[in-house]
């Protein structure tokens, strides 16, 4: 059954006016593998992304999910009731700034809390428990449980994101950019930070970064998209060591050394 | 009282009644669900108890008998103008009796006296959402009472757990209707949340100002939400009414002097007067 992709998508083709966003691009995402979907500013994988989690209707093509019981189904045509279910349980949504991702009124225990309770946990001992538990794991003082998000530094915010997110145990991750807007050193821990998770949790992953070496870091496979376009794909190493397509070689002769 | 002439019985005209019956038959059938309706402007502010006063002014025939009460007195200002303006307006008898009432408009509690069948209870509501607070989008907010999305709710008694200690929720307390709908329960005390489970009466709630009808049919589940191991606890003034010893009503503490001397009363004046004029008897 693992042999099956978690989601899979094909012919996704998406116009804002004139601007193609998405030219029949097509994905496969296999139980437990980080997908990296790189490419610049402008080429459509946040689009990718959001038309993959269902936020987004595409004008051509499909997704499709294949639940726990090995049930497939197309996330666009399911009801919107059975999507939010999927975005509460199976799957989750890291965003690149964290106050899209977290409530900034509620504080750190309640905001790791929402998803238990949205999926019908009523114990308040158990609740607070997980949720020690989570700032634990995202590396975050338990002590600081009542404090408010605001009252955290960036990283802190993004972990606390993550751990958010984490804690129904989803299989599948969409992560935007999670490293933006961070300072190398805070992004070295997040990265190392969640390669540890995704090991440990086995989560399927699909990263939409600009960065080539977070890319490197944690994912299996990686997709270059370039106008809406899937232009190369293949394993990270393969990819980024014997580019291809011309716009993959400048893409990867840009990254800066240190 | 006189009857005003030159007013359709209950103030507002028929088509009006019709659309607001309409409105209230559908919030029947849908327990707790809100309804929209065409609040109308009413001889008082927003806030005094429009949509409490179009609702009554709906569902009130001529053989009805209406009590009126505000935070439980039949004596306040609000209570007494509504019940001057329907006695105006439609002629109706009106009482201070719990039991004697048909129909009892309220703000602020449910009566001590247990309702019984083919009475209605209606109920002033200055905000239907009981998640105004915590979702500012109105279309996100539906969308939450459409999928039964209602963990936010449950966030906001953790945050109070994780503060206070317990839920620090003393009135307004949210409520499940029927397992499916959220409610607010209009600003009564959590005291009084038990008393809307199961009651034979018909509750329905008016909000004039947000255009707002929904209803609790009689016998229907309300729930006060909690968690299993911080139950929900109605909070009670640890004291007896001064006036006439109860020990299981709502309380009010009366301030009375500038020395810092009060004492605590039923919130409910006929409850109190009944139980006082019934021990006067027995002496």
């Amino acid at each position: 059954m693992s042999n099956a992709p978690l989601l899979e998508a094909s012919g996704l083709t998406l116009r804002y006016g004139p601007v193609t966003a998405l030219d029949d691009v097509g994905i496969e995402i296999f139980p437990g593998e980080v997908v990296a979907i790189v490419g610049e500013s402008g080429s459509g994988k946040s689009t990718l992304l959001r038309v993959l989690s269902g936020l987004l209707k595409p004008e051509a093509g499909t997704v499709t999910y294949r639940a726990p019981d090995g049930e497939a189904a197309d996330i666009h045509a399911m009801g919107e009731a059975a999507l939010r279910r999927l975005h509460r349980t199976d799957w989750g949504f890291v965003h690149q700034n964290p106050r899209d991702g977290l409530r900034m009124g509620v504080s750190a225990g309640g905001n790791i809390g929402e998803r238990l309770m949205a999926t019908g946990a009523r114990h308040y001992g158990s609740i607070r428990e997980a949720a020690t538990e989570w700032l634990r794991r995202v590396e975050i003082d338990p002590a600081r449980i009542d404090m408010l998000p605001r009252q955290f530094s960036g990283g802190m915010q993004q972990r606390l994101q993550i751990a958010r997110t984490l804690v129904t145990h989803p299989r599948l991750v969409f992560m935007d950019e999670p490293t933006g807007g961070l300072d190398v050193s805070v992004q070295a821990r997040l990265l190392d930070l969640i390669r540890e998770l995704v090991a440990d949790l086995g989560l399927a992953v699909l990263l939409v970064t600009h960065d080539i070496a977070a890319a490197r870091l944690l994912a299996h496979r990686l997709l270059v998209m370039r106008h809406g376009r899937v232009v190369e794909q293949g394993l990270t190493d393969r990819v980024l060591d014997d580019p291809q397509h011309e716009y993959t070689q400048l893409l990867v002769a840009s990254v800066l050394a240190a | 009282m006189t009857i005003e002439t030159g007013y359709n019985f209950g103030y507002l005209d028929e088509n009006t009644k019709r659309m607001i019956r309409r409105a209230l038959l559908k919030a029947v059938a849908i327990p707790g669900h809100q309804v929209p309706f065409g609040s109308r402007e009413m001889p008082l502010p927003y806030g005094w108890g429009t949509g409490g006063i179009q609702v009554t002014a709906s569902v009130i025939g001529p053989q009805d008998r209406l009590k009126v009460i505000d935070q439980g007195a039949d004596d306040t200002t609000n209570a007494v103008s509504i019940r001057r303006f329907f006695a105006k307006v439609a002629g109706v008898a009106t009482t201070e009796r719990t039991s004697g009432a048909t129909i009892i408009q309220t703000r602020h509690r449910i009566p001590e006296v247990k309702l019984r069948e083919g009475q209605i209870l209606v109920y002033q509501v200055p905000m239907p959402e009981p998640l105004f607070r915590l979702e500012p989008r109105v279309s996100e907010t539906r969308r939450m009472h459409a999928l039964a999305d209602y963990g936010l709710m449950h966030v906001r008694l953790y945050e109070d757990i994780a503060r206070h200690g317990h839920i620090a929720i003393s009135y307004n307390y949210p409520v499940m209707v029927g397992g499916r709908y959220l409610m607010s329960p209009s600003p009564i005390p959590a005291f009084d949340n038990p008393k809307m489970h199961r009651m034979p009466a018909l509750q329905l709630f008016g909000a004039g100002r947000e255009k707002r009808i929904y209803a609790v049919p009689p016998y229907t589940s309300v729930q006060s939400l909690d968690f299993e191991d911080h139950p929900f606890q109605p909070i009670r003034a640890n004291a007896a009414c001064a006036l006439c010893g109860a020990r299981d009503s709502y309380l009010d503490e009366v301030v009375t002097d500038d020395k810092g001397g009060r004492m605590f009363v039923c919130s409910d004046t006929d409850y109190c007067n009944t139980r006082q004029a019934a021990r006067e008897a027995a002496e």
